[in-house]
């Protein structure tokens, strides 16, 4: 068994698909029907062969709930790994992304979150 | 009659303390971020149950103010309570008599 794709649960996959290829650098790697949605993943630029993210709608009604009580509190819903969070969080404020936690050193790893814009908080996170 | 029994109250816990040092180093944290440092930083394995207490007593000290924006939630620290502490006992020492 091994782990070929996991999933973030967005409010809009268009709008999703732009922010995490445009904004986050990720590539489209599926795009098929389904159904009311698309089969929609996207992987990292550096590794397509990798894990895929898939970018799946947030429609049950037990979602909305679910993701704006992990916003208020500031818990992302999953983590990135970058090689240089610090750079990372300027590239992406650059480009106008909202964080709520900016590069942080917490001893073993750096840190930082921001908004996906499609419901959820995302962690960086690089490994010293 | 003390007349902070909250203030008093609220910087007698070690872990209230740790979080008003975390605020320190950067104002204006959401809830994850102060569990995080405190449990990374300083190994302080608390839930975050635990975490939001005690930052209901800083808060009701008035050492703490939380701040809403849009979907987020921050805490910001206010050390202007502690005024009152060296204002009860002045510190001479940092303001010499000529």
């Amino acid at each position: 068994m091994r782990i070929s794709i996991t999933s973030v649960l967005v409010d809009d996959q268009a709008k999703a698909l732009a922010f995490y290829t445009e904004k986050l650098g990720f590539i489209k790697k599926t795009d098929e029907p389904a159904g009311e949605a698309r089969w929609l993943t996207v992987v990292s630029a550096a590794n397509p062969d990798g894990v895929e993210l898939l970018l799946e709608p947030d429609g049950h009604p037990a979602a909305g709930p679910f993701k704006s009580a992990l916003v208020a509190d500031g818990i992302p819903f999953t983590q990135f790994a970058v090689d240089d969070v610090y750079a990372e969080v300027e590239r992406l404020k650059g480009l106008g992304v909202e964080f709520t936690q900016d590069a942080t050193d917490l001893g073993p790893v750096v840190t930082a979150v921001f908004d996906d814009t499609c419901g959820n908080l995302i962690q960086l996170a690089a490994m010293k | 009659m003390d007349a902070d029994p909250d203030l008093f109250k609220a910087i007698g816990d070690a872990t209230r303390r740790i979080i008003l040092d975390e605020l320190t180093d950067r104002d204006g944290q959401t809830l994850f971020e102060i569990c995080s440092r405190l449990t990374m930083k300083h190994g302080l394995a608390s839930s975050r149950q635990a975490i939001s207490q005690h930052l209901a007593v800083l808060e009701q000290a008035g050492l703490v103010h939380t701040r809403r924006q849009g979907r987020f939630k921050f805490h910001h620290i206010d050390t202007g309570p502690l005024r009152s502490i060296v204002e009860r006992w002045p510190i001479d020492r940092e303001e010499p008599d000529p």
